[in-house]
C-alpha cells in the first residue's frame, strides 16, 4: 500500500521516499554510501522524478493556450470536451502500459481496437444480437487476438515489434472483410445500451457519492497501512504528510466534480476510463502477478531464476492489453456513433504516446498506469489548444512530434543519470 | 537459522570436525563428467560443513565451476555420489538442489534493478494475504519490509533504504541483497560464485564481511574466488582444482598462499603432502 504514496500525487510524494530513511541507514561501511548532504538531490535525480516533468508540462500547455485563446480552454464546456475525447486514447493507453512495462511494444493496438468496435456494430447491427452479447463478444475477440499475439511472441519468440506490426496490417485487412461491403457502419441512437456508453452523463447525486466512496476508502487504505507499519515498527512519513495526500486527492477530485457538474455533469465515459485506471493500477501494485510484470520489464533473467513463469506472463500481458483495447474500440465505436473501415491514423501513435510521456519507460519495468491519465491530457488539452486556435493538421502533427520526442528525451536522459549514478 | 541437529562452530578443522562426529552438510564422493570427449571432472571429492566457508580456488578451466554447477543442480554427473547430513541425495536440477536447502548466488546477481529490495528479496515468493480465496490475494508489503529488514540487519547488511530501487545502489551493497535474497529460503548450503569479482576495495569488505556473517548464522558457505587475498581473509579451508581433478587441500591456518598458488599451477605434484593428508 506504500506504493499509493508514490502513485497519487507526485510533488510530496517523491520527498517523501527519498527521507524514508530505514533505521539500517547508518553508514560507515563501504564508500558507496550518498554522502547526507547531497542525498535529497541527488536521491531525485537517481531515482525518478515521478509526475513532476508530466504535470509541468500539462499545466504549460494549458497555460499558454489559455493566453492564447484569451481563456476558452479552462471553460467548463471545454474541459468537459477534452476529458470525453481522450477516453478512447486513453484507454488504449492502458493497454500500452502494460506492454511497455514488459519492455515490448504493441502496434497493433489500435487495429486491434477498431476492429472489435467494428465486430460488435456488426453483431449489433447486422446479426441484430442484443447489445451486452455484442460487447462481450467483441471484447472476446480481442482477447483472442492478443491471446495470439502473445504465444507468437512468447512461445514462438518473435520479437513483438514483427508480430505486432504483422497484426496491424493484418488486422486493419480484417476490419474490411468484417464491414464489408459498406466503409462505414452507422450505430443510430435506437441502440441506447451502446451509446449510452460515452454520450451520458453520470447523476449528479451519484457523481458526488462516487467521489465520496472513493475518498473514503482511499483515506481508509492510506491510515490502515499507516497502522500496521507503526505495529511492525516501520519508520513511517509524518502524519501531516499523510493528511496533506489525502486532502491534495479530494480537492482534485472534489473540485473537478464540482466544476463539471456545473455544466453537463460529470461524463460517463470518463468515470468508465478512470475506473479502468483504478483496476489496473491496483493490480500492478497490489498483487504478485503486478509486481511480476515489473519484475520481467526490468529483468526477465532474474524473474525466470527466481521461478516467474515469465512466458506465461507474456501471453496474459498480451491477452488483457488487447482485450483492452477491444474495449477501447467498443467506446471509440459508441463515441463515434458507428464502425470505420480506415484505421485512425493517430490512435496507437497518441495512445503510446500518452503513457511514455506520463513517464513510462519503453525500456521496461518503470512507470505507472496513471500516466496515461496525465500524458493523455497532455495530448488532449494540445489537440484541443491547437484546434480552438484553428491550427492546421500540420502544425498539429508538429506539435505532437514535438512534444513525443522531449518526452522520450527525458526517459533517455533519465536512465542514463541513473546508470551513471550507479557506477 | 539452519535446523541442522549437530551445533556449528566455526574455527575447527575439518579433522576436528570428523573426530567430534558432524556430519557435513554436502559431501561429494567421487564426481565425474565429462562434455562430449573433454574429461570436466576426475574423481573429485568435497566436503563442506556448517558454520564453516570453503574456498574453491583453481586456473580458468579447472573445473570449480563445473562442480559447483554439479552442486547446484543444473549439471548431473556421470558418476559419483552427493550426501547430505550423511544422507545420499540425488539432484537432477535446480529445483532439486533449492529443495534440499544448496542455494546458489551467480555472478550475474540476477537482481531486478528497477524493483526495491524488498521486491527483490521476496521476487517470486512474495508474501500474501487473503481476502477472497483463489481470487484476491495482495500483496503483504509490510510484513516483507518488516522480514527483509530482519535479515539485512542479521546479516549486518547497511543499505540507505529498502524502498529504492537496487539500480541505485552499489556493486557491493547489491551483492549482499542477492545473498541475503537466499537466506530467506533457509537454506543449508550456500554457493557463491565469485561474490568480490568486479568490486572496489570497500566493497569487498562488505561482502567478505557478509560471509563471516553467513558463517557465523552457522551455513556452510562455498566460495569460487580468483582473489587469494579474499580467500586468505575469510575461509576455513580451500579446496584447489586442477585440470578437473582435486589438486589439494588445505587449512587456511597453516598454510601459506605460495602453498596454494604451487597447487594452481601445478608446480608441486598434487599427491597427499604433509599439510592435506588429513582431507
Amino acid at each position: 500500500m506504500s506504493n499509493v504514496t508514490n502513485e497519487e500525487t507526485p510533488g510530496p510524494s517523491k520527498i517523501a521516499s527519498s527521507d524514508a530513511a530505514q533505521p539500517t541507514a547508518t553508514g560507515g561501511t563501504g564508500g558507496a554510501l550518498v554522502e547526507p548532504g547531497k542525498r535529497n538531490f541527488r536521491e531525485l535525480l537517481r531515482t525518478d522524478l515521478g509526475f513532476l516533468p508530466v504535470l509541468i508540462t500539462l499545466l504549460m500547455v494549458v497555460l499558454v493556450f489559455q493566453l492564447i485563446t484569451k481563456g476558452d480552454v479552462l471553460k467548463t464546456d471545454n474541459i468537459s470536451n477534452v476529458i470525453q475525447q481522450i477516453v478512447t486514447p486513453g484507454i488504449i493507453s492502458i493497454a500500452a502500459v502494460l506492454i511497455l512495462l514488459l519492455g515490448e511494444i504493441d502496434l497493433s493496438l489500435a487495429a486491434v481496437a477498431q476492429t472489435c468496435g467494428a465486430i460488435m456494430a456488426v453483431l449489433l447491427i447486422r446479426q441484430d444480437f442484443p447489445s451486452e452479447l455484442a460487447i462481450v463478444l467483441a471484447i472476446a475477440a480481442g482477447a483472442l487476438i492478443g491471446f495470439i499475439n502473445g504465444v507468437l511472441i512468447a512461445i514462438v519468440r518473435i520479437p513483438s515489434f514483427i508480430v505486432t506490426l504483422a497484426g496491424s496490417i493484418g488486422y486493419a485487412g480484417l476490419l474490411l472483410l468484417v464491414l464489408a461491403p459498406q466503409t462505414t457502419l452507422q450505430i443510430s441512437d435506437k441502440y441506447t445500451t451502446v451509446r449510452s456508453l460515452t454520450n451520458t452523463f453520470l447523476d449528479p447525486v451519484f457523481a458526488y457519492g462516487l467521489v465520496i466512496i472513493g475518498l473514503v476508502l482511499f483515506a481508509a487504505a492510506k491510515i490502515y497501512t499507516r497502522s500496521s507499519r507503526l505495529k511492525a515498527g516501520l519508520k513511517v512519513p509524518p502524519i501531516g504528510r499523510l493528511a496533506l495526500n489525502i486532502g491534495v486527492v479530494a480537492v482534485v477530485l472534489l473540485g473537478t466534480v464540482i466544476a463539471l457538474q456545473t455544466n453537463l455533469g460529470v461524463p460517463t465515459p470518463t468515470v468508465i476510463w478512470i475506473g479502468l485506471v483504478v483496476f489496473f493500477w491496483l493490480i500492478l501494485t497490489q498483487t504478485s502477478f503486478g509486481r511480476h510484470v515489473y519484475a520481467v520489464g526490468g529483468n526477465a533473467e532474474a524473474s525466470r531464476r527466481a521461478g516467474i513463469n515469465v512466458v506465461w506472463l507474456r501471453v496474459a500481458i498480451f491477452t488483457i492489453a488487447s482485450t483492452v483495447a477491444a474495449f477501447g474500440g467498443i467506446m471509440q465505436a459508441s463515441r463515434g456513433a458507428g464502425a470505420a473501415s480506415q484505421i485512425n491514423p493517430t490512435l496507437l501513435l497518441n495512445a503510446i504516446a500518452a503513457a511514455v510521456i506520463g513517464g513510462v519507460s519503453l525500456f521496461g519495468g518503470r512507470g505507472s498506469v496513471w500516466s496515461v491519465v496525465l500524458g493523455a491530457l497532455v495530448i488532449g488539452s494540445l489537440e484541443n489548444g491547437l484546434n480552438l486556435i484553428s491550427a492546421g493538421q500540420d502544425l498539429k502533427n508538429i506539435a505532437e512530434g514535438v512534444v513525443l520526442v522531449v518526452a522520450v528525451a527525458a526517459d533517455a536522459l533519465l536512465r542514463r543519470t541513473n546508470a551513471a549514478a550507479v557506477r | 537459522m539452519t535446523e541442522s541437529a549437530s551445533v556449528p562452530q566455526a574455527g575447527l578443522t575439518e579433522a576436528d570436525r570428523r573426530a567430534s562426529g558432524q556430519l557435513p552438510s554436502l559431501e561429494l564422493r567421487g564426481i565425474n563428467k565429462t562434455f562430449g570427449a573433454v574429461r570436466a571432472l576426475t574423481d573429485v571429492d568435497f566436503t563442506v560443513y556448517a558454520g564453516e566457508v570453503v574456498g574453491l580456488v583453481g586456473d580458468n578451466g579447472a573445473g570449480k565451476s563445473t562442480l559447483v554447477k554439479t552442486m547446484a543442480g543444473v549439471y548431473q554427473p556421470d558418476t559419483g555420489e552427493i550426501y547430505m547430513q550423511g544422507q545420499r541425495v540425488n539432484i537432477n536440477g535446480p529445483q532439486d538442489a533449492t529443495r534440499q536447502g544448496i542455494e546458489t548466488v551467480y555472478q550475474d546477481l540476477a537482481l531486478c534493478d528497477n524493483l526495491d529490495v524488498v521486491s527483490n528479496m521476496f521476487l517470486g515468493r512474495e508474501e500474501r494475504q487473503t481476502l477472497i480465496p483463489g481470487i484476491l490475494r495482495p500483496l503483504k508489503d509490510v510484513d516483507m519490509e518488516r522480514r527483509t529488514l530482519e535479515v539485512l540487519r542479521t546479516l549486518d547488511v547497511k543499505i540507505p533504504s529498502v524502498k529504492v530501487p537496487v539500480a541505485t545502489l552499489s556493486g557491493g551493497q547489491r551483492q549482499c541483497i542477492a545473498v541475503a535474497k537466499t537466506i530467506l529460503r533457509n537454506p543449508k548450503v550456500v554457493l557463491l560464485d565469485e561474490p568480490t569479482a568486479a568490486l572496489g576495495v570497500a566493497q569487498t569488505r562488505q561482502v567478505l564481511n557478509l560471509i563471516k556473517r553467513l558463517r557465523e548464522q552457522g551455513l556452510a558457505v562455498v566460495v569460487i574466488s580468483h582473489n587469494l587475498r579474499d580467500v586468505f581473509e575469510v575461509v576455513d579451508r580451500v579446496q584447489v582444482m586442477r585440470l578437473g581433478r582435486k589438486a589439494g587441500a588445505f587449512d587456511i591456518k597453516t598454510t601459506t598462499p605460495e602453498a596454494i598458488v604451487a597447487a594452481i599451477t601445478g608446480a608441486v605434484s598434487s599427491g597427499p603432502s604433509a599439510l592435506s593428508k588429513e582431507l
